[in-house]
């Protein structure tokens, strides 16, 4: 029983992981962009919602929605002012300016919050938790793995179903020709890098309201969030999800043999997908 | 006969010049410890370390293409064998230096075989995922200290190689005579490090590694094996990290996971390094090097500003001017110090 227990929480954060990786993986998929500073960018949104909240006493889900359109202008400026200017065949420049970014961003958090842990208080829902049987699941954990779904399923929805969809993948197959069709990649690429920060935003809601956070949380989730993507397969969104709730599962199972080995179980679950399926569960992107 | 008109050239009159400025250089940094202060060794030590690990970066991103974002799997692998020979086998620290590059090398067979698989961005996250499942296995050796590290033991402290000597020239105490050794011992592998590599770059091997990092494709057609130049790049990086982290940590005397595989120290700041200086260029990092040192010792005092101030460089510079500010200065004016491009001279 405690091993259907221990499987079911780890889908349950993997559902968290999913939300950490979708925004990369969408901005991957579209300009094969690499963004270093992903989870740092998820814990600056985490410490924006802290502040909304504890300065406007608003409770977070509504501070999440005010964020929300706040990260969506700051990504779309991010890309537009800098990170446009680095794409190209050449790997390195984004890189490296997305890692500067990254350490950049951990250290004006640290400077404005201190290294302090901090959590953003979501009130009863922190504790509550439905009955399954013998087994009790958290609500913040159900909410978690419900909201990566529904942002999977927007994601695909905005992929095939809108006009700007059709943009995203006119432009991710090829930008030039694009260009030639009226589209302007410069600022579908904005779009794009915007709209994961939505993403962010949600994934950031979830982070800190489960646990705590400070400004160096962040290169843990985007190693978490590169290996659900790396494991998905690149460009699957519904891979992505899957693998988030691998290394999830993997987390929760090692933490259960041995409470150290949990980080480390997650890794060694990538490492061995890696050796058996290189390209992934689910590989749709030939890069 | 044509071919008797021509020569092939290499040598610049800025290179002969600064060949000899290195030489004297030279002389004067190995004799340093008998007139420098003690804290001038530390630095230069600092100094000459990071150099060494920044120029390996290069040789991996620079002409590799390889982005590693994972190169502390190797200092803080390196550093814990010095550590764990001279614990376990009681092996002396000077010659566990060897015992760091070696294991460093074993680390990078099995990393270069994974994250090889993994392609541009996606091989730099592996490599670092490597270096994070090495970090938390090697705090699980309670030999060593476990997740709380441990202190290099006094006997292998007392026991280095050359201390004595060094003791004694110089009328010093035990723990200056340790820093001057390690002094030495960096300065030796900095050079050995850049003479290396730049002679390396000068061969027919080094050609088709400065061909990959022009242009890949074009250097594929022309026969240059881009697998096995990138294994090859891969573990001679490993095993020269390797010793520089074994040495930076038996210098330092007390290790630990999170300081032997820090991100920050044994990564960041060495891109960091290489971006500032100039990527692709021996110049580039020992540029890169100075300014490093001189930001970080004028915000010294200013905490996390500093690290903010390096980050937004970095950004600036990859903006800006991609080449680093050596490539400014070989740009505007031509000089190379370490030239590798043949030129055709005629005989007259």
């Amino acid at each position: 029983m405690i091993w259907i227990d221990t499987i079911l929480q780890g889908i349950l954060l993997g559902g968290l992981y999913a939300l950490f990786a979708l925004g990369l993986s969408l901005v991957f998929g579209i300009m094969r962009l690499v963004n270093l500073a992903h989870g740092d960018l998820i814990v600056f949104a985490a410490y924006l919602i802290l502040v909304l909240v504890t300065l406007l006493g608003l409770g977070p889900f509504l501070a999440a929605a005010i964020a929300a359109p706040i990260m969506f202008a700051l990504g779309f400026a991010l890309q537009r002012l800098v990170l446009n200017r680095v794409l190209g065949t050449d790997i390195l420049p984004p890189l490296l300016v997305t890692f500067g970014l990254s350490v950049l961003l951990q250290n004006a958090l640290q400077e404005g919050f201190s290294a302090d842990s901090r959590r953003i208080p979501a009130g009863w829902l922190e504790t509550a938790s439905v009955p399954l049987g013998p087994i009790s699941l958290g609500v913040m954990p159900l909410m978690t793995f419900a909201s990566a779904i529904l942002v999977t399923l927007a994601l695909q929805w905005l992929f095939y179903r809108t006009s700007l969809g059709r943009a995203f993948r006119a432009t991710s197959d090829d930008p030039v020709t694009a260009s030639l069709m009226g589209v302007k990649p410069a600022s579908v690429f904005a779009k794009a890098t915007g709209i994961a920060m939505i993403v962010v935003t949600i994934a950031a809601l979830y982070l800190g309201t489960r646990a705590n956070f400070d400004p160096t949380t962040g290169p843990a989730r985007l190693i978490y969030a590169f290996e659900a993507v790396i494991i998905g397969g690149l460009g699957s969104l519904w891979g992505t999800l899957a693998g988030g709730i691998i290394i999830g599962v993997a987390q929760t199972v090692g933490a259960q043999i041995n409470p150290e080995w949990q980080i480390l179980a997650g890794h060694i679950a990538f490492l061995v997908v890696l050796l058996i399926r290189p390209r992934g569960l689910f590989p749709r992107a030939f890069d | 006969m044509a071919a008797g008109k021509y020569t092939v050239v290499t040598r610049t009159a800025a290179s002969q010049a600064a060949a000899l400025a290195a030489l004297a250089l030279l002389v004067i940094a190995v004799a340093l410890p008998a007139f420098a202060s003690r804290s001038l060794i530390q630095d230069m030590f600092f100094i000459l370390t990071m150099l060494t690990l920044a120029q390996f970066w290069n040789l991996l991103a620079g002409y590799g293409g390889l982005v590693s974002v994972g190169q502390q799997a190797f200092v803080g692998l390196g550093a814990y064998m010095l550590f764990g020979g001279a614990i376990l086998w009681g092996v002396n620290p000077v010659a566990g230096l060897l015992l760091s590059g070696v294991f460093a090398l074993l680390l990078a067979i099995p990393m270069a075989f994974f994250a090889f698989r993994l392609q541009g961005a996606y091989f730099a996250i592996g490599t670092w995922v490597v270096a994070e499942v090495v970090r938390l296995s090697v705090a699980q050796w309670k030999a060593v200290g476990g997740g709380t590290g441990t202190s290099l033991p006094r006997d292998a402290r007392d026991a280095m190689w050359g201390v004595e000597w060094i003791e004694m020239i110089f009328d010093t105490r035990a723990s200056a005579a340790r820093d001057i050794l390690a002094y030495w011992l960096a300065l030796a592998l900095a050079v050995a490090t850049i003479g290396g590599i730049y002679l390396f770059l000068r061969t027919k091997r080094g050609l088709a590694l400065a061909a990959l990092r022009d242009n890949v494709e074009a250097a594929r057609s022309v026969g240059v094996d881009s697998a096995r130049m990138k294994w090859l790049v891969f573990l001679v990086a490993a095993f020269g990290t390797g010793i520089a982290g074994g040495l930076i940590f038996m210098q330092n005397g007390r290790i630990s996971p999170d300081s032997a595989f820090s991100i920050i120290d044994w990564t960041a700041f060495v891109i960091f390094i290489v971006v500032i200086g100039g990527i692709g260029t021996i110049e580039g990092p020992i540029v890169g090097v100075l300014v490093f040192f001189a930001l970080q010792t004028l915000l010294a005092d200013f905490g996390a500003w500093y690290l903010m101030v390096l980050g937004g460089v970095g950004i600036a510079v990859m903006l800006f001017s991609p080449g680093g500010l050596w490539g400014l200065v070989s740009g505007r004016t031509g000089i190379e110090l370490f030239p590798i491009r043949r030129r055709l001279n005629r005989r007259d």
